[in-house]
């Protein structure tokens, strides 16, 4: 097998806080090849945002540090590496779609410039070379009379529209890699279904790799090929989404998927109640040394309690990290 | 259904913002939030609003809370008629009717420990002795699934579920007939959701409680609710008990509504063959004169874009607006 376009590898990321040291990201490793999805799921606070600020450079140090692991596109180390070749990296090979598109815009730019921007500093065109490249981009991402609108302010467009301009300009220079953190939890359904044709359409033409973070098991059903689900820092599952999805191995993933009300076109006239997973995300300067999801587990096992699982294959391309899984499969 | 088991009419409610003229005498514009609006919500049962954002469907939760000016219409509580309420009258129904907002973490006033929050209302309302809302604070906490000991601690020691718990029980706190509940879990995650939708369901069988409920997500709705109205554009084009409505939904806005819903149980490249609705809704301000989904409706006629259609009653109750939705959709 031919080495994958981004590769992490136990990568760490220490956050200093006054409650002490907060391991933020402990031992990730993922990949992610050509033309591929990689969807990260998980609730609030467990690093899905962290590891794609990793990858990024773009994690705050002071008080984040990686500490140790690696992070290879395509070969290349991205960790320890200079400020101004990062920059090179940046918006080139790896693109970023952030999350909020009414504040990751800037307000005093209109959209065509602010797309324009990292193109002329990536491929040094002139200006009007840029423009026209920013309205062709705006033309991809289906923005009707793209080339009135490149001259319109971000407040002049609705968040869907938005959110087309941060895909626009994250795919502005066609980066290998396309990192999506949480690309609609801000819009509405519809037009969630129309960004996510979109990023598939984008994607069929141009082959980029993409790791999408969300929230939304949904979401990762009809987009993801893989999918990594953290918890507290740590990947606790990971394979094929399918597979996954319908035989998942650690209580943590049963719990997202089953706590979340599923639309059914065939809805019973009972209302069962919805499974819960009881109390909340730990905070993270506090873990203790055994798996950081038995507190809320329902299938705590005493090992738990005292030991920290390890990913372990579980079935063919499926690791989980968990020894209530580990123990069923050995029966 | 008897008319004693009718908790909350609505009638023909209208709220546009706007349209006044200014001091160099020329009109502003008149955004139609709200256009003519009507339903009923039997006592003890969840009433859902879908729609997208700029459907009308908060601004419908605000009028009914009388927290937006209502242009037109009649809001009915039991036999109160709400809309016509003013000054002190209004004031003292209030405690009849309490909102639950989306966002725990601004609806909280920071500066106040979780208790004092909780008991404002019955402090407002003058509901019992002093000594008395002690223990019904108490008595609230543990209904909401917070420890009494609690009561000390300020919002920002709170979990985002846990501030909404406080926010439910800031709601409960003056025995409400009614529970409008804007968004209650949309700002909170996967599996905390969870737990506030299966204590609201809890709370209304113990209670007897009604809830307005508005959401943007189906798949809560659909868990929720017992009848649901869908909203485009300040009107209602479907209402349906909440199996009709799912298994039969006959609204092709309704149909592409539930079509845009990833599913768990999707398979990739499934979505492509499902209806898809380009573009964004109209603005509020100059409506068409026609079918105001027209413009986006994937199966839309000539007749359509030249008349509204009027929301109308099919034999088993499902109400729909929509001048095809005898023929089979596609």
């Amino acid at each position: 097998m031919s080495d994958p376009l981004l590769a992490v590898s136990d990568l760490v990321v220490d956050f200093q806080t006054r409650a002490g040291n907060a391991r933020v990201l402990d031992h990730i490793t993922l990949s992610v090849n050509e033309g591929e999805i990689l969807g990260i799921v998980g609730e609030s606070g467990c690093g899905k945002s962290m590891t794609a600020l990793s990858i990024m450079g773009l994690i705050p140090d002071p008080p984040g540090k990686i500490t140790s692991g690696s992070i290879k596109l395509s070969g290349q180390e991205l960790v320890g590496m200079g400020v101004d070749d990062l920059c090179k990296i940046r918006g080139k090979d790896i693109g970023m779609i952030f999350q909020e598109p009414m504040t990751s815009l800037n307000p005093v730019f209109t959209v065509g410039e602010q797309i324009a921007e990292s193109v002329r500093l990536h491929e040094g065109v002139s200006a009007k070379a840029a423009h026209a490249r920013a309205v062709d981009m705006l033309e991809a991402v289906e923005i009707p009379e793209a080339a009135a609108r490149a001259n319109a302010y971000p407040y002049q467009l609705s968040g869907g529209m938005r959110q087309r301009v941060m895909i626009a300009m994250a795919l502005a220079c066609r980066p290998r890699v396309l990192i999506a953190d949480e690309p609609t939890t801000a819009l509405d359904t519809t037009v969630q279904a129309q960004i996510f044709d979109l990023l598939q359409n984008l994607q069929d033409e141009m082959g980029t790799a993409i790791i999408m973070i969300t929230h939304d098991m949904g979401a990762i059903a009809e987009l993801a090929d893989n999918v990594a689900v953290m918890y507290a820092g740590s990947i606790v599952e990971m394979g094929k989404v399918d597979n996954v999805l319908s035989h998942p191995d650690h209580t943590y993933t049963k719990g997202l998927i089953a706590c979340v009300p599923h639309l059914s076109s065939s809805p019973g006239p009972v209302r069962e109640r919805l499974m819960e997973i009881e109390g909340v995300v730990p905070a993270l300067t506090d873990l203790g040394k055994g798996c950081a999801f038995a507190p809320r587990c329902n299938a705590v096992l005493p090992r738990c309690s005292s030991d920290k699982p390890v990913l372990l294959a579980t079935q063919e391309n499926h690791l989980a990290a968990c020894w209530a899984a580990e123990a069923e499969m050995a029966e | 259904m008897s008319d004693q088991n009718i908790a909350l009419t609505v009638k023909n409610l209208k709220v546009h913002f706007g349209g006044k003229k200014n001091i160099f005498g020329r009109k502003s514009n008149t955004v139609h939030a709200v256009d003519g609006v009507s339903f009923e919500v039997p006592a003890g049962t969840t009433f859902g609003i879908v729609g997208e954002s700029g459907s009308g469907k908060s601004t419908t939760a605000l009028a009914i809370m009388r927290l937006v000016h209502i242009t037109h219409g009649e809001v009915t509580l039991r036999d109160t008629a709400l809309s016509a309420l003013e000054g002190e009258t209004l004031r003292d129904a209030r405690s009849r009717f309490q909102i639950v907002f989306q966002d725990p973490y601004s609806s909280l006033n920071p500066r106040k420990r979780a208790g004092a929050l909780v008991r404002e209302p019955l402090d407002l309302m003058n509901i019992g002795t002093p000594q008395e809302r002690e223990a019904k604070v108490a008595e609230l906490f543990r209904q909401v699934g917070l420890r009494p000991e609690q009561r000390v601690l300020f919002p920002h020691q709170f979990s985002g579920g846990q501030r909404q718990r406080l926010g439910l029980a800031r709601a409960l706190s003056t025995r409400p007939e009614l529970i409008v509940c804007d968004e209650p879990v949309s700002a909170l995650d996967v599996a905390i959701q969870a737990q506030i939708l299966n204590l609201m369901g809890d709370l209304q069988k113990k209670l007897g409680l009604t809830y307005l409920f508005i959401s943007h997500d189906l798949g809560v709705v659909q868990h929720i609710c017992d009848t649901v109205a869908v909203m485009y554009l300040g009107q209602i084009v479907e209402l349906a008990d909440r199996v009709s409505l799912f298994t039969n939904p006959r609204h092709p806005y309704t149909r592409a509504l539930l079509g845009a819903v990833p599913s768990v149980y999707g398979k990739k490249r499934d979505r492509r063959n499902r209806v898809r609705l380009q573009g964004d809704p109209p603005s509020p301000i100059n409506l068409p004169k026609g079918c105001r989904f027209a413009s986006r409706c994937p199966v839309a006629e000539q007749q359509c874009k030249e008349a509204p259609p009027m929301l109308e009653t099919h034999s088993d109750g499902h109400k729909v607006a929509c001048f095809l939705s005898g023929h089979e959709l596609s």
